[in-house]
């Protein structure tokens, strides 16, 4: 489809101008459905935290509060940006834009279904893992600019955190990319079929788990958002901001949660695969489902974890955070590295052949 | 040994985890207990302390008789006093004044009360968007007082069993 | 100009541009983050270049772990910039000199004499499968694994002595140590006991007849 309208804007305009307004149609195509996700992402985290401390949650705007995003986003949208004396302005602005622009940027790569990409790199595990790393920049200028002190020693934990658990993410990656051979997501995935079994779940179970839990240090969720902190550094590294510029932080958190998601069921859970291949009935009573629908099941389960995990456990320490990382998780995956050169080198399952 | 092989299935198995994983996910389905406020009520007790009203006799005649207890009872010096003689030479007040900012809802006035003229009714929704009209004069007292005379009569019979 | 020259242009003006301002610009904050950005567009440049493993690796290392660390750094010290300038126009000669001696001996190597298009010709455009990670990947791993496992081990060397300077253990009753792994593998049965006892009605009277004592 966007082959086409290139081909028909290139008739009479530029040929860079044509690729960049195709390009810039690819990226809202993408960007748009993400960020209604984010919106609503954010009331199902409401509803469903309200449900587990037996509460009802958000149910005045609209039924049932459906609407209570968009409420949200106009408050946002009409308070008052504020700037704190003796802050930079420019890094001030500055900061949110680069919290959101990597975690956006990173959906370039990411398969929605069978052919269905914004751009089909051979690098695309390392892209994801390159963009996402630029997402710490965020928090680190964020909290420098404000010239606060509390949104300093946000920055210094997040820093500092989001450093320690992208080890462990991308070793676990590396084990899904011994398996499968290829860093292209749409090969990743194609190489997963053939049922249930066949998914990269089942011999890197720990490295889902792995994955997993450093995404959600990644993304400053509960258990590990230590760089918020509202008991200890009142909001972290977003104390100062007001206005849009918090709710572009929070946009990018929640797109990140999305995209660590859509990772995790692609590297692990098949992707856009239905569980149900290789079993006869079921295969044939479940064909029409279309790819997006399993994918976006997947993708919802995994957000449905990171909302339970925040309702359940207390922030860490610090210093047992540091440990978990360091000590626990990235000797761990370097452990599986081996098994799976092991599992590899025996054929072992069906996974190696 | 045996303790530590416990404990190594413990952490890797991640059970704490799962245990409180556990825990959340059931109250997911529990009923909530959530009162949606304007549409559903709380039920309230008979005790209930929220707007003051005075009360008068079944013949129209006001309770008050000015002996100034709850005046002097109030921890907060929400309430002012004033009385004169009638001409039909019983006291009364001139001025009963509740500051309402002032009041902290404490009950004591309508416990110090020889005539239960001063009364604390379940009314609790009601609000002031200026200055002047949260001082509740006397007048004000009485015909909130009067409007609400039927649950206030039923509220202190059905605690008078315990006075 | 067709589209990946727009894109070169747009690139290497960002890079250049943001080279200059970083060993211009006065704050140490600044000039870390004018850096990130001269890192984020080289990769660009260099994936363009048909590099893309390069590119992100570029990323993903220099912008992604070791210039959040130096920003870390530089965002924690309070750098009195009128003492670092002071020598600025006293060291200018010398720098020059250095700078302009520098850039000799690099156009002396790399130069067109050595790289020019007609020394080298321009590589031929690779078909789009193909993934130079694992161009890359394999000579690293096969002819020189020797070497690349030797460089591993003198980085890991780098960190135990980095590591090894700065930890100092000191006596135990001066600072507070946290023992997490003691803290997990805490059992109730340690902690908490369980005593059963009868009960008892409090005798109010006899504690009266005590305080009359008194």
């Amino acid at each position: 489809m966007f082959d086409a309208i290139q081909a028909f804007l290139s008739g009479f305009l530029y040929e860079w101008l044509a690729i960049t307004i195709t390009l810039v149609l690819q990226a809202v195509a993408v960007i748009l459905p993400i960020m209604l996700v984010v919106a609503w992402l954010t009331y199902a985290e409401r509803k469903v935290i309200g449900y587990m401390q037996v509460r009802m949650g958000p149910n005045r705007v609209g039924p049932i509060g459906l609407l209570q995003p968009i409420a949200d986003a106009l408050k946002l949208m009409t308070k008052e940006v504020i700037f704190p004396a003796q802050s930079n302005k420019y890094l001030f602005i500055l900061a949110p834009i680069l919290a959101i622009a990597p975690a956006v940027a990173a959906y370039a790569v990411i398969p929605f279904s069978d052919g269905v990409v914004v751009t089909d790199i051979n690098a695309g595990v390392l892209y994801v893992l390159a963009v996402s790393s630029i997402l710490v920049y965020g928090t680190v200028v964020a909290g420098w600019a404000s010239n606060s002190k509390y949104a300093f020693l946000g920055a210094l934990r997040g820093s500092a955190q989001k450093i320690s658990y992208e080890i462990a993410m991308g070793f676990a990656l590396v084990t899904v990319l011994m398996i499968a051979g290829t860093m292209n997501l749409t090969e990743i995935v194609n190489n997963q079929q053939g049922g249930i079994l066949n998914w990269y779940l089942l011999p890197l179970l720990p490295m889902f788990f792995v994955y997993f839990i450093s995404g959600l240090a990644e993304t400053n969720r509960t258990p590990f958002d230590v760089i918020e902190g509202e008991a200890e550094i009142v909001a972290g590294f977003h104390v100062d901001y007001s206005g849009m510029t918090f709710g572009v932080f929070m946009l990018a958190e929640y797109a990140m949660m999305i995209l660590i998601s859509f990772m995790a069921s692609i590297m692990f859970l098949g992707g856009w695969l239905s569980p149900f291949e290789g079993i006869p009935l079921l295969e044939t009573l479940f064909s029409w489902v279309p790819q997006l629908a399993w994918l976006s099941i997947k993708v919802a389960l995994l957000l449905f974890v990171f909302l339970w995990l925040r309702a359940t456990f207390p922030r860490y320490r610090y210093d047992q955070l540091m440990r978990l990382g360091w000590k626990v998780l990235i000797p761990l995956t370097i452990v599986w590295v081996f098994v799976v050169g092991a599992m590899k080198y025996f054929d072992f399952g069906p996974w190696f052949n | 040994m045996g303790k530590f092989l416990k404990h190594q299935i413990k952490t890797w198995g991640l059970t704490e985890l799962f245990k409180g994983l556990s825990v959340t996910g059931k109250y997911l389905f529990k009923k909530k207990i959530t009162v949606r406020y304007p549409e559903e009520k709380t039920p309230l007790s008979p005790r209930f302390r929220g707007h003051h009203a005075l009360r008068r006799y079944e013949n129209g005649e006001e309770r008050c008789i000015a002996c100034k207890l709850c005046e002097a009872v109030c921890p907060a010096n929400a309430i002012t006093i004033e009385s004169e003689e009638r001409e039909d030479g019983t006291r009364r007040t001139t001025q009963y004044d509740i500051d309402m900012f002032k009041c902290i809802y404490c009950g004591f006035c309508e416990e110090a009360c020889p005539v239960d003229a001063i009364v604390e009714t379940r009314v609790f929704e009601y609000e002031f968007h200026e200055r002047g009209p949260h001082i509740r004069t006397k007048e004000d007292l009485l015909a909130f007082g009067d409007q609400h005379e039927a649950q206030i009569a039923a509220d202190r019979a059905a605690d008078a069993k315990y006075r | 100009m067709s589209f990946e020259q727009f894109i070169f242009y747009v690139l290497a003006a960002i890079a250049i541009i943001s080279g200059l301002m970083m060993i211009t610009v006065k704050n140490p904050v600044k000039a870390a983050l004018w850096l990130v950005l001269a890192f984020i567009s080289t990769a660009g440049l260099w994936i363009m270049a048909q590099a893309e493993f390069l590119g992100l690796v570029l990323i993903l290392v220099y912008v992604g772990a070791v210039m959040v660390l130096f920003l870390f750094v530089v965002m924690m010290l309070d750098i009195n910039m009128a003492i670092l300038k002071e020598g600025f126009t006293r060291y200018l000669p010398i720098g020059a000199l250095a700078a302009i001696a520098i850039f000799a001996l690099m156009y002396m190597v790399v130069g067109p004499e050595h790289f020019g298009l007609d020394k080298i010709a321009a590589p031929a455009a690779k078909p789009a499968d193909y993934s130079n990670t694992t161009e890359i990947a394999i000579p690293l791993y096969t002819e020189h694994a020797y070497a690349f496992i030797l460089a591993a081990v003198l980085l890991l060397v780098g960190i135990v002595a980095a590591i090894a300077l700065t930890l100092r253990r000191r006596p135990s009753g001066t600072v507070l140590y946290q023992n997490i792994e003691k803290q997990n593998r805490t059992e109730k049965s340690e902690r908490l006991e369980m005593v059963k006892m009868d009960a008892v009605v409090e005798q109010p009277a006899a504690e009266d007849k005590e305080e009359e004592k008194k």
